[in-house]
Order: structure tokens, then sequence, then C-alpha cells
């Protein structure tokens, strides 16, 4: 059976006597546009809520651009909301699969891969979400010409 | 094109393109170490950046996070609230209302 996590977390927050529950997105229509070119010609990027600087507090994170050539080791994680009974984040590969990525290209199952790959924060507020980190994502993936953005939330 | 594992956020909101794991959260590409499993589950979603027709295609893979919890026991654990210890997750909430109000006294806010 899937988990339904917004009931799941909904009732978590109540539990901690929160009375107003949170308003996920939900939206009638989605965008969508085919590809138009073959895999083996496409550039890729990812996109992450793993955290690359933890020096920055939480509250005022926003979304970042980042050199592929500069990923960390390991992602600032702890944070975030994962499931920490059932498993943990030691594997920088179970959540950011650059390794593979790289390895895709060489095999040119890919393209290439993009010069920089993407952080969103985990923002509680869809306004700043919808106003400042997509458009500052969307901007620097037409600037890097990526054909496709992989977001892989934790 | 979203690979994730939080299936019901992602059909609420609606995404272009889905690659759906059952895994637990944190760990969206697989099992840790399973090369295998990841190296598959991204193969499928860059597959699926083609072959995908319209809006809100969603492919399930076929992995388990653990094929002996044949209960699936561990889709128990995210958020779980104990009902013997009530005041535990009250006094988190607490906790978590504080640090609102300490940040937004610190101007730790985005406008």
């Amino acid at each position: 059976m899937k988990t339904c996590y917004i009931d799941r977390t909904r009732d978590y927050y109540r539990a901690q006597g929160f009375s107003t529950d949170y308003t996920w997105s939900q939206y009638d229509e989605t965008p969508f546009a085919t590809l138009g070119k073959p895999l083996n010609a496409s550039r890729v990027t990812l996109v992450t809520t793993g955290v690359v600087e933890a020096d920055i507090p939480k509250p005022i994170r926003t979304a970042k651009h980042y050199a592929f050539s500069d990923v960390p080791e390991a992602f600032f994680t702890e944070e975030l909301s994962w499931d920490k009974t059932t498993t943990h984040m030691r594997d920088r590969s179970s959540y950011f699969p650059v390794e593979i990525l790289r390895a895709l290209e060489e095999e040119q199952f890919i393209g290439d891969i993009a010069p920089r790959f993407h952080f969103v924060p985990t923002e509680y507020s869809q306004r700043l979400t919808i106003e400042q980190d997509a458009p500052s994502i969307v901007g620097a993936c037409l600037e890097d010409e990526v054909d496709i953005a992989i977001l892989i939330p934790l | 094109m979203v690979i994730g594992a939080a299936l019901d956020i992602l059909a609420r909101c609606g995404t272009p393109r889905t690659v759906y794991n059952d895994m637990p959260l944190g760990n969206p590409l697989g099992r840790p170490f399973d090369r295998s499993m990841h190296r598959e589950t991204l193969r499928l979603a860059l597959t699926l950046a083609v072959d995908a027709q319209g809006p809100g295609t969603v492919f399930e893979t076929p992995f388990v996070w653990d094929a002996l919890d044949t209960d699936e026991t561990w889709k128990r654990n995210f958020c779980y609230i104990d009902p013997d210890t009530p005041e535990k997750y009250l006094a988190m909430g607490d906790e978590n209302r504080q640090r609102r109000l300490d940040n937004k006294a610190k101007g730790l806010f985005r406008e």
C-alpha cells in the first residue's frame, strides 16, 4: 500500500498542537513539452533539496546553482524530513546520483551533463517557491541550455 | 521530470513526468549502496523524458525496499505517532513554534 504522506504529515503536526493544516500545492493543469531531440543529444541537470551550504540558516535558504565540479561528498540533510527511522543518508547516490549520471554520459546514453546542478529549499511558502526559487532554477537551466532537469526531492 | 517517493504529494501538485520509487523518503533512487537500483531508476527517468506523451505521466518502478518485509512494516515509521506519549509531540510542537518566533525575531525569514 502506498503511504499517504499528506495525511501522515497532517496528523503529525496536529499531534504537535498545530491547528491549521498545511495546504499542499494543487494545480488543474501541468505544463508539458516533448523533448524534441534524442536522449543521447540531450543535456541533463539535477535539482536537489539536499543542502550544500549548511551555514546558511534554513529559514533564509534560497534556490542556488553550483558547478557539478563542486558537488559535495555529502549534502547536509539532517534538517530535512526524510525517514530517519527506516534509513540513512550516508550514500549520496541514493538521493543525488552524479556518479551514475557521469557514467551515462560516458556511455553516450545522454548527450552531456550541464555545467551546474541546482539546490531548491524545502520552502513552506508556495509564493516564495513560485515567485523566486522556481524562476531562478528555470533561468539557470535556460542559461546552461539544459534539455532535461530532474528534480529529486529528498 | 521528478524522481520521487511521495506519490500523493506529487500527484496532487501535478508534475510533467514522474518516476515513482516506493522507497523511504530520503532515498528516492533506491536502497543505499544499491548501485544497480539507482542506475536503473535514473535510466527509467531519462527514458521517460523521451517517451512520455502528456503531463502527469507516472512510471512506477518494480523495486521494493526490503523483500523480507512482506508486510512493509517500514512504512509505519515516517511521522509515527506513539499513542502512549502525546505529551512528547506537544513538546515538539512548542519547540517548533518557539523556534519560528526566535527566527523571526532574529530576522531569519524571506520576504
